[in-house]
């Protein structure tokens, strides 16, 4: 029963504080790339327009749905819910704290520790492109098709890269559990450098780069490319249903940037000290800080390059991040072999 | 192998070889489309994201002014004509106040030609200027609208100062140009000329330019997807250029130097040092680089103009009731966008008697079907934005 309360607890608070995030990350964007090209952005409502996200979703609340005549209804209805609930999904394997011990009972900051963690956010992460490709689809349109046939190569194409980018994770800290990636990365090298999986730098970058692909962002935002097909998969959406693809849209991206910071940037470590409460929410602060680092990253490239064009995305994926993966996993065997059993000759 | 076997697999491919035919789609796209410049609309037929045809149907902003120039007086046409491209209104102006002034005999005095030479620079730039931010803008890059545009408000600030107009300055008159802005009657003797301080605040704004066409270089010019999107992208090889009829930085940027302000002009062009610029490609980024360069040139040209412009009378003796004799013209001038023209035809009297406006974009467009033929669409887009035309131009 206790345990129950607990997820429950946790859920709630996961919950509450993935949608508050996500509220403030949209403010956060659209201020950054505003003063990248030199407007100040939303700054009305609330202090700094802090409540712009809020009001925006408001709007849309009271907006109308509209329903095309020519929608395949059940489908076209299900399909924002379908993006929102796998974004939601995700975040509640993301560990974004140590673990703390009240009263003798430890709790993960973590709704729950998968023992298949990474496996779990690979597959939640791909149940994306069913929302968005249903959503293109059942809306009898010719953009949203066009939309929804370039997400389904996309995402599916970048999916086999980002897999590939995690094998070297997973080879070197001897685990999928999110918690214990994290935990694995707790170590150091040489006694002072900590042993974050950045140093599998190839898997890194290519990780990030498919991440960009999967959350649909630019450069790769062919999905929704607004000067070629209109609105891309969500033209026909209005009202709260548009909301919600939004929503799912920055949810991922929050997600993502998390996962990256949990699998290569050594998620909630770091340097702790004080009295018990600050070891308790520093790691918090720190998990935090660089999940923004990696927000900020996406912003950036956002207010900085041009689209790609679908077929030079899809070689891209095909012909460069994958058999860079593939190779790098190769190497990255080779050198758990090594450590693990030591030189061949020696 | 049984022949019924053989028989099935037979079957079987035919069934496949059946259902792979597929179906070409017929895409709309515009008039409402977010790329299309306003209301043009192409009907394209799309196999899959390749098109295999596209056709333009334009007309949705035809405004009439060919018609109306006939009930129109000449004076009353100067306000008309600058709305054609309203990106280069004053460029457009010129050619038509020429053909007036060349069929009436009468010629502007020289401080005025030179004054009409740096605004149609200025609105060169202007125009140049909105390319370069709105063409990173439609390959998906946001930033350089911004940084740009900043820019090209100094250059608008400066028409604004001298004509009291931003996009449409009527500034001309037949015989020179008219009381520059911000003189009422009183003032009418002092306010004649350019306003004070115009000179130098043209030499601080045109600095600016200069900077921001750097900005673009590191932005945009280099990028590698920026590249990746352009290079190699809607190639118009330079005698299909010339057989479609395209000019200005379209034709140049296929490798023809092909520039009417060093062949036809009424401006004093000659006494002015500048490039033709022009790249070999005829792709999508050598459209984009003619452009950004030729803001070079035209910073060039101004800079030139404002040392040289002579003192004297801004009109020439002209008749306050404008009657052009009879006689037909063609005057021609290098719009920003390419060759722009008018063929007048006077039957004598207050009025023309028919004025065909021979408009650049117009013909950069018909193109198009040409060039978009086996593209994809996010090419059409590329291709579409670097031709760089303006609806109302296309319609008049």
């Amino acid at each position: 029963m206790e345990d129950f309360i607990v997820a429950a607890v946790k859920t709630v608070i996961a919950f509450a504080l993935l949608f508050t995030v996500v509220l403030l990350l949209v403010w956060i964007e659209r201020r950054i790339v505003a003063f990248m090209q030199n407007r100040l952005g939303p700054t009305r409502a609330g202090p700094l327009g802090i409540l712009q996200t809020l009001a925006d979703g408001m709007k849309l609340l009271f907006k109308e749905s509209m329903t095309p005549d020519r929608v395949e209804v059940w489908l076209y209805l299900a399909a924002p819910i379908m993006a929102l609930v796998p974004a939601v999904l995700i975040f509640l394997v993301v560990p974004i704290g140590a673990p703390i011990t009240i009263g003798g009972t430890e709790y993960t900051l973590q709704v729950t520790d998968l023992n298949v963690g990474v496996l779990y956010v690979l597959a939640m992460s791909s149940m994306a492109v069913y929302a968005i490709a249903l959503a293109g689809w059942s809306s009898g349109s010719k953009y949203p098709l066009l939309g929804s046939v370039r997400s389904a190569a996309q995402m599916i194409s970048y999916e086999a890269a980002m897999g590939l980018a995690l094998v070297p994770v997973i080879m070197f800290n001897g685990t999928t559990s999110l918690a214990g990636i994290v935990e694995a990365q707790g170590a150091t090298y040489f006694g002072f450098l900590p042993a974050w999986n950045i140093v599998l730098l190839p898997s890194f970058v290519v990780f990030v780069i498919a991440m960009f692909a999967e959350t649909n962002r630019a450069p790769f935002d062919l999905v929704e490319a607004e000067q070629e097909i209109v609105g891309g998969f969500h033209t026909e959406y209005s009202g709260f249903r548009f909301a919600l693809f939004f929503l799912a849209e920055y949810i991922n991206l929050f997600n993502m940037s998390a996962l990256t910071v949990v699998f290569f940037l050594g998620g909630w470590q770091g340097p702790v000290f004080g009295p018990t409460v600050l070891q308790w929410i520093l790691p918090v602060i720190y998990f935090f800080a660089k999940t923004f680092a990696i927000v900020f990253l996406f912003i950036w490239v956002r207010g900085t390059l041009p689209r790609m064009r679908y077929d030079q995305l899809m070689g891209f994926g095909w012909k460069r991040l994958i058999p860079v993966s593939l190779a790098w996993i190769i190497l990255a065997m080779i050198a758990v072999g090594i450590r693990r059993f030591g030189l061949p000759w020696a | 192998m049984s022949d019924e076997y053989r028989a099935m697999m037979h079957r079987s491919e035919v069934a496949v070889s059946v259902e792979l035919q597929t179906q070409d789609m017929t895409l709309n796209i515009g008039p409402q489309h977010p790329s299309t410049h306003g209301v043009l609309r192409l009907v394209a037929q799309v196999d899959g994201e390749r098109i295999t045809s596209v056709e333009p149907v334009i007309g949705y902003m035809h405004r009439g002014y060919e018609k109306l120039a006939e009930v129109r007086s000449y004076a009353q046409m100067t306000a008309l004509v600058n709305r054609i491209d309203w990106v280069s209104g004053f460029a457009s102006e010129v050619p038509f106040i020429v053909a007036v002034e060349k069929l009436m005999g009468i010629e502007a005095p020289e401080r005025a030609q030179w004054i009409r030479l740096i605004l149609t620079e200025l609105f060169r730039i202007s125009s140049h200027m909105v390319f370069t931010s709105s063409y990173p803008l439609e390959l998906g890059a946001t930033t350089p609208l911004f940084h740009v545009l900043r820019e090209r408000e100094r250059v608008l600030e400066l028409i604004e100062g001298m004509t009291g107009g931003r996009f449409h300055p009527n500034f001309n008159r037949v015989g020179g140009i008219k009381p520059a802005a911000g003189g009422g009657k009183t003032q009418k003797k002092v306010s004649m000329d350019i306003p004070e301080g115009w000179l130098d605040a043209t030499r601080a704004t045109m600095e600016r330019v200069m900077l921001s066409t750097h900005q673009s270089d590191t932005l945009v010019t280099g990028n590698e997807l920026f590249k990746a999107r352009t290079v190699g992208v809607g190639v118009i090889p330079g005698d299909k250029a010339v057989e479609y009829g395209l000019s200005g930085p379209n034709l140049r940027a296929s490798g023809v130097a092909y520039d009417l302000r060093k062949h036809e002009y009424h401006l004093p062009y000659d006494q002015v040092d500048f490039d033709v610029i022009s790249a070999p490609g005829g792709d999508c980024y050598d459209r984009y680089w003619v452009r950004l360069q030729e803001i070079r040139e035209s910073v060039k040209i101004v800079l030139q103009a404002i040392d040289k412009i002579p003192d004297g009378p801004l009109r020439a003796k002209a008749p306050r009731v404008l009657k052009v004799p009879k006689g037909q013209i063609y005057v021609r001038g290098e719009n920003p966008k390419g060759e722009f023209g008018y063929y007048l035809i006077s039957e004598g009297g207050q009025k023309p008697y028919r004025l065909k406006i021979r408009s650049t974009s117009f013909s950069n467009l018909s193109i198009l079907p040409w060039v978009l033929k086996g593209a994809l669409v996010p090419d059409l887009v590329a291709v579409m934005g670097s031709l760089d035309f303006v609806l109302g131009d296309v319609d008049r």
